[in-house]
């Protein structure tokens, strides 16, 4: 979420209310990105920013600590959002180098505003699950069950890749034996709600507010996995997420981002994304699921 | 002088961008669609009822403040200041811990079969969190600026308390409590971190005309302009309505709110 509102300015606060603003903007969690933009400032040294889906929070910000061991001196800022929101960003005119999507549609929306400077290349596949509060108090073991009166769900918004990944997984599952005709009209219904990024859902669901979810496997990362139960969904009925990375075509230095993403195609590039519970490129619909990331 | 156009420029260009990109018609038509008008009522709805507890929770709690001492006074002060300061998104997550179904609170209110999260009610939770200190901040300046002989004189009067604060202290400090009410209502109405963060985004049960905005600037930016808009003008609608009510100008209760801080 980058757009907040902060209505909290009135004239004449105390001493006082300014030490707890103090004292709130200190121990709220700075991420990477924002810790990096406060340095921005200093006389600029070499600087990346990259906008990339929020399912990549975790592997990118790796792929980014390397990309800076590798040239001294710079430094990766990272914009993690839903890709619909990146893209808005980028065609309203935000300063980025590489864009990273977790669909085509928002790559190509970008791409038809003219903003890339090559073609886009698929470096990852990902696939969803369904999430569920380790504490499970819906008590859902089986998918069919997501149907079930007053289930609590939470899904990405229709606009976000994972959004309209799940729909479609709620489409083929409904189609499929074992599942009701109208099963993803009826587990649609029990949408709670239609959360900005696909990292959201997986904050419902691991605080137990909601009942269950879908999300990439790689979003059952080590930091949330156990609060969390994951229903796997049959290979059939997936949908294999393919993600489109690409300079953009203003970047002030174009060389350090076409750096970045051969570092994201390249073989170790590669393997840090499938530990991260990524598919390689080359994974296609008939694929084994791989291993859960560690 | 050039401080007060660079002001000007600050506060108003945006105003006017926003009106200027959008021909009335497209206005009118889009006030028409139902996704629109959804967003609008839940709006108006979740902030007329938090505006309301706001003043029924906050109207004692400030009289409080203005007319006693208590051990424990400047603490509850400070709560009460507290998500003034706070960005919105934090009082979120805090009123997730708090009272969502997993929270602190939560089990407590299963007993009375409320799960608040994802519901209508968790938007006018969020806002009364947040428009809290608008109104007894205000109000409580208000109290305070009412003279001590006017009470005085109730009393030897054999007034009650009841009755003086009814007759005198209320009429008196109305200005005032308008002022906070509208500021709170305002608040309330724009509220958006907290309200995504802990009642979540569903059309027509959560999903107020901010988060409508911010939800349309994603994929379709006129459509958000033209939301923005039209939340611009029931905004200015309303707070001019509240301006030119018989006998009670908000101005004069912001004053009071700013001597009384």
């Amino acid at each position: 979420m980058t757009a907040m509102r902060n209505r909290t300015s009135m004239p004449s606060l105390a001493n006082h209310r300014l030490a707890i603003v103090a004292l709130l903007l200190g121990t709220f969690p700075v991420s990477d990105g924002a810790h990096h933009a406060f340095h921005a400032t200093t006389p600029s040294k070499d600087q990346l920013t990259v906008f990339a889906a929020a399912s990549l929070t975790e592997s990118f910000g790796e792929l980014g600590r390397l990309m800076e061991q590798r040239h001294p001196g710079l430094t990766v800022r990272f914009n993690f959002a839903g890709s619909q929101q990146l893209a808005a960003q980028l065609e309203q005119g935000a300063e980025a180098d590489v864009f990273a999507s977790a669909d085509d549609r928002w790559m190509k929306s970008v791409q038809e505003k003219q903003l890339l400077a090559a073609e886009p290349q698929i470096f990852a596949r990902n696939r969803l699950v369904v999430i569920v509060p380790a504490s499970n108090p819906a008590r859902i073991d089986r998918l069919a069950q997501l149907s079930g009166r007053g289930i609590k769900l939470v899904l990405a918004a229709d606009a976000v890749p994972a959004g309209r990944y799940s729909r479609e997984v709620l489409q083929k599952l409904s189609a499929s034996t074992g599942f009701e005709a109208d099963y993803g009209r009826r587990v649609l219904a029990n949408v709670v709600s239609q959360e900005e990024n696909v990292k959201s859902v997986v904050t419902k669901v691991q605080l137990g507010e909601a009942d269950a979810g879908m999300v990439y496997r790689s979003d059952v990362t080590p930091a949330v996995s156990r609060y969390l139960k994951v229903l796997d969904i049959p290979e059939e009925s997936n949908v294999l997420a393919s993600y489109p990375i690409a300079t953009i075509r203003n970047s002030a230095q174009r060389a350090l981002a076409d750096g970045f993403v051969d570092l994201v195609l390249s073989a170790e590039g590669q393997s840090v994304l499938e530990r991260h519970g990524f598919l390689g490129v080359e994974a296609k619909a008939g694929s084994p699921v791989p291993p859960k990331p560690r | 002088m050039l401080a007060g156009s660079l002001l000007v420029l600050l506060l108003g260009l945006p105003l006017a961008a926003l009106v200027i990109r959008v021909p009335p018609a497209t206005l009118l038509a889009r006030l028409g669609q139902p996704e629109v008008l959804e967003a609008l009522r839940l709006s108006l709805f979740t902030s007329a009822c938090s505006t309301a507890a706001v003043v029924l929770l906050g109207l004692p709690v400030a009289h409080l403040l203005a007319t006693r001492e208590f051990r424990g006074k400047r603490l509850l002060e400070l709560l009460i200041d507290v998500p003034m300061v706070l960005p919105p998104t934090v009082a979120g997550v805090g009123l997730l811990l708090a009272f969502g179904r997993a929270g602190l609170a939560g089990g407590v209110l299963r007993m009375f079969g409320l799960s608040l999260p994802f519901t209508t009610l968790a938007v006018i939770v969020a806002q009364l969190y947040v428009a809290t200190p608008f109104f007894v901040s205000s109000a409580t300046a208000g109290f305070l600026s009412v003279e001590p002989r006017y009470l005085e004189s109730a009393a030897t009067h054999r007034a009650s308390p009841f009755y003086t604060f009814l007759h005198v202290t209320l009429p008196l400090s109305a200005p005032s409590l308008l002022a906070g009410a509208a500021m709170g209502w305002a608040r309330a109405l724009g509220e958006f971190g907290a309200t995504i963060t802990f009642a979540g985004n569903l059309p027509g049960r959560t999903q107020t005309m901010p988060l409508a905005v911010y939800v349309a600037l994603q994929s379709d930016v006129d459509a958000a302009v033209t939301l923005s808009v039209l939340l611009l003008a029931v905004s200015l609608v309303i707070l001019l309505g509240l301006r030119v009510l018989p006998g009670v100008t908000i101005t004069r209760g912001i004053l009071a709110f700013r001597r009384g801080r």
